[in-house]
């Protein structure tokens, strides 16, 4: 593990094992997050961005989803950068260490807000819990009174009312920003932010993402990204995974992505969406094909199906592996590897 | 508005007023003005995107139009074979018969389309309602449809549940075009896709537009979408239109500060984009107790004391550049600079 690494996953796999057979979610994900930096995951439905995050966090529902597979590697407190990692992988989804985690080292702001607030509570009577749950120190008296800091850090006016408000009696734009002063109440090291715009308009959405890069700025938090728009992983990530049917296609710093794309499917979506500030073109360039279905993936590369560079004999046959193509871009696409390689490996395999 | 030839639609001072109900008696006790006072036009085969923010009515000013609601006040005119009917006024036979003329897409092909009915069923009953077609005639006219969209004559026996969002999205706009409408409302038709079928979706209703010589008015959120299928972008804000303009002077050189502002908040796919973000405070004000004034004073960065009791009317301020804002010819304002991509 890396010296500033936080977290670190190696080779997460994820499965669901349902009557209609395996569905395989996270299928060999790795990555690190470093401190205080962000990392964005983009990708479509289905490609396993979402159960990433549930796994990290152990929420994923068992049965029917299981970590079969690789390490979740966090290293716990301020300066343990010498102390041995915690496997979240290896520990009890209902046991007392992760949940000494969840919201405290690590939380998560997700994509609907009215979802994860209970709607029987106040705002603050629900951010009081985590702080009370998480920080022994404070007194049940002076908890109230961070709630309402909390609120007015993240800038909702009138805080010290909005703290007895339901959840219901909020804006979509309000809700969001109370969950992620709720997130924040424990000044977690590592903030899951899964798709944390996508219900809001566009300038709430300006609104909650400036709010975010401030507040990581001020207390040096890291943070994991989930989106599916490219505009908003532009603006936010210091470095970017490109996820597709359970798998990472792509990985760079987030400068290298964008101008220089070289997996066929971060390519395409690059040029498949309109570009607000280049000239219009008279059709946009759409990626064929569908997502396929997760018992249908194709063999060899997941993206062979719908690939524009199609190799026939070669992309068919193995899954490529991540390739290094300059330092800190890997790409997993044969047009940047040797099949070669990945047959032999199969047969050492065995 | 004056009358022209190639006109198709005029909608003129249209209001929606939903009644605000309190107690056991029902009693009125205000009104929710989700579109107040609105007045746009549509050529044959043009497009107009209408985008705003949610609860702004956009999506209500598309209802209204195709006669989902039966509009408060104002009047919406269809020019079809040099004759003008007056959709405000027609009662539910007429309306019935007329309907086959404008249809809607919907944001969401998952509730949009009845589960329990068949591809052939779904995209065959418009014509079975109008009785425009039945048997094999009917069969024949849903595969070719079916085949304009993009789907295979195997899948009409199939249900719905059996498709992906961007299939069953092309199945509710086979629905909605295969009576021939001369005009279609499409309410936030790809928003609910994949990033990789939005564009599908996007480029299929631009091809059938000049297939079947259809005319959109194209309610949706994403300006950049918008802007791709629009030969003219209205902007609406809490039920007024703010400003109305051809998509590239409207996208380049904005009038009124809520359509600077709205342009500003796309984000960009692209890290080197150092453009000020202009930072909107507040919320949207409520429909129901709409500030006096201009609708967007309390939240413009431009406000001046008349701003506050008088309301801007929409005027033309060059051909074609309609603005509602009392400021609109002396404000600079900040549009998107496509000539000069921003590098590294």
């Amino acid at each position: 593990m890396a010296q500033n690494a936080l977290l670190e996953i190696k080779d997460l796999m994820t499965h669901f094992h349902l009557q209609e057979g395996i569905v395989r979610a996270v299928d060999g994900v790795s990555f690190e997050i470093r401190r205080g930096r962000t990392l964005g995951i983009i990708g479509e439905s289905g490609c396993g961005k979402s159960v990433t995050a549930h796994s990290i966090l152990r929420l994923v529902p068992s049965p029917p989803g299981n970590i079969v597979n690789g390490q979740i590697l966090l290293r716990r407190g301020d300066n343990a950068s010498d102390q041995k990692p915690v496997d979240l992988a290896r520990l009890d989804p209902r046991g007392g260490e992760i949940r000494s985690i969840r919201g405290a080292e690590i939380s998560m702001v997700f994509q609907e807000p009215m979802t994860s607030f209970g709607p029987m509570h106040t705002i603050g009577n629900q951010i009081m819990e985590s702080i009370l749950l998480h920080q022994s120190h404070v007194a049940a008296s002076d908890a109230r009174e961070l709630a309402i800091e909390n609120l007015r850090r993240v800038g909702i006016p009138r805080a010290e009312q909005i703290v007895d408000a339901y959840p219901h009696q909020l804006s979509g734009g309000m809700r969001q920003r109370a969950m992620i002063a709720m997130a924040l109440s424990c000044s977690p090291r590592l903030l899951i932010a899964d798709e944390p715009t996508t219900a809001l308009d566009v300038t709430i959405q300006a609104q909650i993402l400036e709010l975010l890069t401030a507040l990581q700025e001020e207390f040096g938090m890291a943070v994991m990204f989930i989106t599916h728009n490219l505009g908003v992983i532009a603006e936010v990530a210091d470095e970017v995974a490109v996820m597709y049917l359970g798998r990472i296609v792509e990985q760079s710093d987030v400068n290298e992505l964008f101008d220089n794309p070289q997996h066929p499917y971060t390519q395409g979506l690059l040029n498949s969406i309109p570009h607000i500030d280049e000239e219009k073109l008279p059709r946009l360039r759409a990626i064929e094909g569908v997502v396929p279905d997760p018992y249908e993936i194709p063999g060899g590369c997941a993206f062979s199906d719908r690939c524009p560079s199609f190799m026939p004999g070669t992309c068919d046959r193995a899954m490529p592996g991540l390739a290094e193509t300059s330092p800190g871009h890997r790409v997993r696409c044969y047009l940047h590897s040797d099949v070669e390689d990945e047959l032999t490996e199969v047969t050492d395999g065995r | 508005m004056a009358v022209e030839n190639n006109l198709l639609l005029e909608v003129n001072d249209l209001k929606m007023y939903f009644p605000i109900q309190k107690g056991l008696m029902k009693r009125t006790t205000g009104y929710v003005k989700a579109v107040d006072g609105v007045s746009l036009s549509i050529k044959k085969g043009e497009t107009l995107g209408l985008v705003g923010e949610s609860g702004c009515g956009k999506t209500t000013t598309g209802r209204c139009i195709v006669r989902v609601y039966r509009p408060t006040d104002g009047e919406i005119i269809f020019h079809i074979d040099g004759e003008e009917v007056h959709l405000n006024r027609l009662e539910r036979q007429e309306l019935k018969a007329f309907r086959r003329n404008m249809q809607m897409i919907f944001q969401d092909p998952f509730s949009s389309l009845n589960p329990r009915m068949t591809v052939l069923e779904l995209v065959g009953e418009p014509l079975l309602a109008h009785g425009i077609a039945r048997g094999q005639e009917l069969e024949d006219r849903v595969a070719e449809m079916v085949n304009a969209v993009g789907l295979r004559v195997e899948h009409l026996p199939r249900y719905p549940h059996s498709f992906s969002g961007g299939q069953r999205q092309r199945i509710g706009i086979a629905r909605a075009l295969v009576q021939r409408p001369k005009l279609v409302v499409c309410d936030e038709p790809v928003s609910a896709l994949d990033v990789s079928v939005q564009s599908q979706v996007v480029n299929l209703l631009q091809d059938l537009q000049s297939e079947l010589d259809l005319t959109y008015l194209f309610v949706a959120h994403d300006m950049s979408v918008v802007r791709q299928v629009s030969n003219r972008i209205a902007v609406m804000y809490v039920g007024k239109l703010v400003e109305v303009a051809e998509s590239e002077e409207l996208l380049r050189n904005p009038r009124h500060p809520y359509s600077e502002t709205l342009l500003s908040a796309v984000p960009r796919p692209n890290p080197h984009h150092a453009m000020q973000r202009l930072s909107l405070e507040g919320e949207p004000a409520d429909p129901a107790n709409a500030p006096p004034g201009c609708v967007f004073h309390p939240r413009c960065r431009y406000m001046e004391d008349i701003c506050q009791t008088e309301v801007p009317a929409l005027n033309e301020l060059s051909p074609g550049h309609h603005v509602a804002c009392h400021f609109a010819d002396q404000l600079q304002l900040q549009g998107i600079d496509s000539a000069s991509p921003s590098g590294s």
